[in-house]
């Protein structure tokens, strides 16, 4: 074992700088999009793309910080779906309430992931039976609010974010209000994750925790933070997605897996260390690419469903495959 | 001296890992009731040897022949069949299931599907029994037993498998003075039954207690044979391979220990009773004991992992019993864990990531993961070099550098805080043993710059070596200080807590 | 070599052990004694009687069915989320099948049975052959399922002849058919985890699949042998469903939380969810807790949505019990 061996080595692996594939997965996609429907490259194409691509987009972004800590959370979906009720039960038709409502949502978004938080911290469950416990509760507590069936719709004001678009912007022609959020809040749930100290250490507690909690890290607090900004982008997503979702108790159903399955299209490790946002955001807008090209292709939902769920295994199989090749 | 034929032999075995090459041209043999010891330092290369017997590992090159035969293992269980039985380290029995459960895994007898539980329970009773240890119930659960029993599990597991070699690796690590003479008995029982047995161990006083021939694995190479067992100093200098002088820094000399940093007056928990030491700026103080003696329990009470319930602990004046290890570091404390890779290092991260772990987990949580109040990327680097670690890139994952590189990155990680006591438990575990040196220089270093290092290590020559003083614990307490110039043989006597020792050592 | 065995200065006996063992029948002593104080507290003692009590049981037959074959499964430290939608699917395609006509009860039931196979070895084959954790290779498959279901139908469907109905409403007196099913399952079930080399071999895997390789034991026949094992008891449960509802819903698999309730009715049994410890015996101690769970919301009156938003509490809670005293960190 000397370690002049092992130095040589080591300098060959410093070679080829690595390309996350999903960038070129969605690159592919797009183009065989555009194929099939040149009007996708007018503004009024792909701006609506990401618009609907949005909502996800940054679902995923916030799963990802749960996802490298080493855990999962399922209750998104039915947080979004809470979302979009408590909000409608609460504006009532009346816009004027709007910024408090909203204000309130994401407070409730906040006591959602420290909840969820401290029961895997302190509780020792495992976030898998916690989410889903906190998903089961939380419909529940959609249902409850709404007697079953949520009445109301939303004002325009609060479908604003999900619904407005800017007109006569130059070069774009229209800027929806939901792509603007998506590049801001992308931009931040970036810097969170890749320039920040917090960043680093969610990626050291999902990596190793033991040796996080031995070099001083505060995991309990790191962990916990990680499930508020997980639920905290749901809340954000469900405000986007009342605004051109509509008001029902199952408008948030699936949307959990389907931030999975983006943050693991974009290299996410599941059980923890290895992820990235902006990856994730790609995945999350190539998984909305696929279910555009089966629209065009006229299949209907369900079999959206059955893709997806391929998808979800099929990258988890690769990305085990390729974990295996290059050594552990 | 032996003159039966051989029943194992390995005739020149090499093995190569990607950037490694664990074994070169190996040659090794064992005959029918021969105790051969094979012994070598961390990383010569024996586990993999063994890992070749069992069948884990294919060898590049070379030959297995079994009475002469020749065999080629596709998988552990043709090795277990052909009757090559090996004892790890860390036992491979299931805690959750019974002692003969264990004994038959993978082999249960059964009648059309049902398990022949009468049967399972008959044979494992005369397999203990044969071997003294008639006092273990085959309906006990391995969890419930100690670790000695469960030794005597794995050797009966041997044994009902009609082993013709069995190889013990460090099978004494776990056991005090009277299980290691229970262990001793049952070898000889092995011997008179024709058993080949292929014994490693780092103790010279097993060695010339048991062994029949001695053989000296050093860098992947055959280094000495034995055909009689020779004295200890010889075979440690066929190990080690220079001078043991030059290999530890030197001591410190009096003006450089500096006053009292940490103080500790009968502290006490479930693990250890009445623990009282004082340590000094600039010395190393090595802690000594086998193991279960609580000396990892010390340095998780100290580190606040595991606390002390009673007792006090002051550090420079203040109160240091600590509750968390995040207070232990704020109050100027380091842990360099055993185990680096499950304990001290993250593994999927960078160089420069390790080094900065620490410094980045005190800073604001939402700061700038490039520069903190204790560190910055370019003042991790330096660091680095100041520690002398090597590594092509800093960028680079951590698991791609040499275990003595990584034990210098997590200094560094500490460095980065100037933390006034370091806690080393096993500092050269996994090193190279030409890097271990550098380690001990390292130390010393840290020390002549004021830190006061407490050093945990089973390895008693390293110990001797690098320590200016000597604590040995033996079931929770200290039970005897030493200073430089104390034998091998009196630190064992006071680990293990016999007056006498059969059997002379270094 | 590393200290990392700390043996306690005064030798404790090993009560973690012990907790285990006896948790799940305290805490039906609990539920139960709960249960009889809001029984008669509300003025309804007739919750008390004996046909009442056996009712209880009766009423979680298909909880109980899913639960021991997601025994077997978290076992092997497997874990299988697919159940609920498999359990719709099983009732959907048993009642189109039947469609009213009893000479098809035999046709749906071996359709039915073979679908729970089929997805059992898919389950199985994905987690062992490409190694996908199987949290995602569940959770993927009832995605898949959800899919080619709702392609399908989104109502009920077909229709169980009243021959079949007796699975679900057939019995001697007061002790139904399907409560004398589940218990000659558990015993099977029991029986061959206790006596058989098969389920032995389930133990070792679940304790240690590393040793168990090692000591010749084939690990993946047997991992996707529970897979198949549970797949087939979700699908008997749809047929017990189909046979209630007298047709097929292709809700009634998420409706009734099947997946969520059976691991945690499993891990309340004292099965740990890290594999190689636990057994049949807790779990139906699980299945009977939750079962005095709702029989107490219901005599409580509950409203159902308040009931949902409980039991999610409830679940966490009861695994909580038995997690909290965990000393490792839990993501």
């Amino acid at each position: 074992m000397s370690e002049a061996a092992l130095s040589r080595s080591e300098k060959k692996k410093r070679r080829l700088p690595q390309i996350n594939p999903v960038y070129i997965v969605l690159a592919v996609l797009l183009i065989a999009i555009v194929i099939q429907n040149v009007s996708f490259l007018e503004p009024q194409g792909y701006m609506n793309f990401l618009k609907r691509s949005a909502p996800l987009a940054i679902l995923a972004a916030g799963s990802v910080f749960v996802i490298v800590a080493g855990g999962f959370d399922l209750s998104v979906g039915a947080l979004i779906t809470l979302t979009v009720i408590g909000s409608s039960m609460l504006l009532n038709n009346n816009p004027d309430a709007t910024w408090w409502v909203i204000l309130l949502m994401l407070g409730l978004g906040v006591l959602v992931g420290c909840i969820n938080g401290l029961i895997v911290c302190y509780l020792r469950v495992p976030s898998l039976i916690a989410t889903l416990g906190m998903m089961i509760t939380l419909n529940g507590a959609a249902l409850m609010w709404s007697g079953g069936s949520p009445r109301g719709y939303l004002p325009d004001s609060f479908r604003f974010f999900g619904r407005f678009n800017f007109q006569d912007v130059p070069i774009f022609q229209l800027v929806p209000v939901a792509v603007i959020i998506l590049i801001v809040l992308g931009f931040a749930l970036y810097w969170l994750m890749h320039r920040t100290n917090f960043g680093r250490m969610v990626h050291a507690i999902g990596d190793n925790p033991r040796a996080a909690q031995l070099a001083g890290v505060p995991v309990e607090r790191v962990r916990i933070l990680a499930f508020v900004v997980s639920s905290v982008s749901a809340v954000i997503a469900g405000v986007m997605l009342g605004g051109f979702a509509g008001v029902s108790t199952d408008v948030g159903s699936g949307y959990e897996l389907q931030a999975i399955t983006a943050a693991v299209l974009g290299g996410a490790q599941l059980l923890g260390g290895r992820g990235s946002v902006p990856a994730a955001i790609a995945g999350a807008l190539t998984l909305q690419a696929i279910f555009t090209l089966l629209n065009f292709l006229g299949l209907p939902k369900p079999v959206r469903d059955v893709v997806q769920g391929v998808i979800l295994i099929a990258a988890v199989a690769l990305a085990m495959y390729r974990r295996k090749k290059t050594g552990r | 001296m032996t003159t039966n034929p051989p029943v194992m032999e390995m005739r020149g075995i090499s093995k190569s890992f990607p950037g490694v090459r664990a074994l070169k041209d190996v040659s090794f043999a064992c005959a029918a009731g021969e105790v051969h010891a094979l012994v070598g330092e961390n990383g010569a290369g024996k586990s993999t040897l063994i890992k070749i017997l069992s069948g884990v590992y294919r060898p590049d090159s070379g030959a297995i022949a079994l009475n002469g035969q020749e065999v080629h293992f596709r998988h552990p269980v043709e090795a277990l069949r052909a009757g090559i039985s090996v004892i790890y380290q860390e036992f491979s029995l299931l805690p959750e299931r019974t002692v003969a459960q264990n004994i038959f895994l993978g082999r249960e007898p059964t009648r059309n599907g049902i398990i022949d539980y009468g049967a399972m329970e008959a044979e494992t009773r005369r397999v203990l029994t044969l071997f003294g240890s008639s006092r273990i119930e085959p309906d006990t659960l391995v969890a419930d037993l100690d670790v000695a029993s469960q030794q005597m599990v794995e050797i009966a597991k041997a044994i009902s498998l009609d082993a013709k070699v069995v190889v013990m690796d460090e099978p004494t690590a776990a056991l005090n003075e009277a299980e290691c003479e229970m262990l001793f008995a049952t070898i000889d029982r092995l011997r008179e039954r024709g058993t080949a047995i292929v014994y490693i161990t780092h103790r010279m006083r097993e060695v010339t207690r048991l062994a029949d021939r001695v053989t000296v694995l050093k860098d992947g190479e055959i280094t000495a044979r034995f055909e009689t067992t020779p004295a200890p100093e010889t075979i440690v200098r066929a190990m080690v391979g220079r001078d043991i002088a030059d290999f530890y820094a030197p001591p410190a000399t009096p003006e450089e220990i500096g006053p009292v940093v940490l103080s500790v007056r009968n502290g006490s928990n479930v693990f250890l009773r009445d623990i009282s030491f004082d340590l000094k700026a600039g010395e190393i103080v090595g802690f000594s004991g086998i193991q279960g003696a609580g000396r990892s329990a010390l340095a998780m009470a100290l580190f606040g992992s595991v606390p002390f319930t009673s007792g006090a602990v002051t550090l420079d004046g203040q109160n240091a019993a600590f509750r968390t290890p995040r207070d232990a570091i704020r109050g100027g404390l380091g842990l360099l864990p055993g185990d680096r890779k499950a304990e001290g290092l993250v593994l999927m991260q960078t160089v420069r990531d390790n080094g900065m772990l620490t410094s980045r987990a005190f800073a604001p949580l939402g700061g700038s993961n490039r520069r903190n109040g204790f560190a910055s990327v370019d003042s991790i680097d330096a660091l680095f070099a100041k520690v002398d670690m090597r590594a092509a890139s800093y960028d680079q994952e951590i698991r791609s550098l040499s275990g003595g590189n990584q034990q210098k990155a997590i200094v560094a990680r500490w460095l980065a805080l100037a933390p006034k006591v370091l806690i080393f438990i096993e500092p050269t575990r996994g090193i190279d043993v030409n890097a271990k040196a550098g380690i001990y220089q390292l130390m010393r270093e840290l020390a002549r710059n004021g830190a006061a290092i407490m050093m945990i290590s089973s390895d008693l020559p390293e110990i001797l070596g690098a320590a200016d003083r000597i604590l040995v614990m033996r079931a929770g307490s200290i039970v005897g200080e030493f200073g430089r110039g104390v034998t091998e043989a009196e630190i064992m006597l006071s680990a293990t807590g016999e007056t006498t020792m059969a059997g002379a050592a270094a | 070599m590393t200290d990392a065995t700390m043996q306690p200065v005064a030798r404790r006996r090993k009560s973690g052990f012990r907790f285990e063992r006896w948790a799940p029948a305290l805490l039906l002593v609990i539920a139960f004694a709960i249960y009889a104080i809001v029984a008669l507290a509300t003025g309804q003692p007739q919750f008390l009687t004996p046909d009442n009590l056996i009712a209880i049981l009766g009423r979680s037959i298909a909880l109980g069915i899913t639960a021991i074959g997601q025994t077997f499964v978290i076992l092997v430290a497997s874990i299988d989320l697919s159940v609920a939608n498999l359990i719709s699917a099983a009732a959907v395609l048993a009642s189109v099948i039947m469609n009213g006509n009893p000479a098809m009860i035999l046709p749906a039931i071996l359709a039915v049975l073979a679908l729970g196979a089929v997805v059992g070895v898919v389950n199985g084959l994905v987690i062992t052959k490409l190694e996908v954790n199987p949290l995602i290779a569940t959770l993927g498959m009832a995605l898949v399922i959800q899919g080619c279901l709702s392609a399908f139908v989104t109502n009920f469907a077909g229709s169980v002849p009243a021959e079949f109905q007796v699975f679900a409403y057939g019995g001697f007196g007061s002790i139904q058919f399907s409560l004398i099913f589940l218990v000659a399952l558990t015993v099977a079930a029991w029986f061959v985890l206790r006596f058989t080399k098969f389920g032995s071999d389930i133990y070792s895997v679940g304790g240690n699949a590393d040793a168990a390789r090692l000591a010749g034991i084939k690990t993946h026949p047997v991992v996707i042998a529970t897979h198949v094992i549970c797949s087939l008891c979700a699908a008997i449960a749809g047929l017990y469903l189909a046979s209630r509802l007298r047709s097929g819903a292709p809700w009634i698999g998420r409706d009734g939380v099947y997946d969520l309730q059976s691991i945690a009715v499993v891990v309340i049994g004292g099965t740990v969810l890290a594999g190689g410890r636990g057994g049949i015996w807790g779990t139906i101690a699980g299945v009977l807790i939750f079962s005095l769970i709702d029989s107490i919301f219901n005599i409580a009156q509950v409203d159902a949505f308040a009931k949902q938003v409980m039991r999610g509490i409830i679940i966490v809670a009861a695994v909580a019990f038995y997690a909290v005293r965990s000393k490792r960190i839990v993501a």
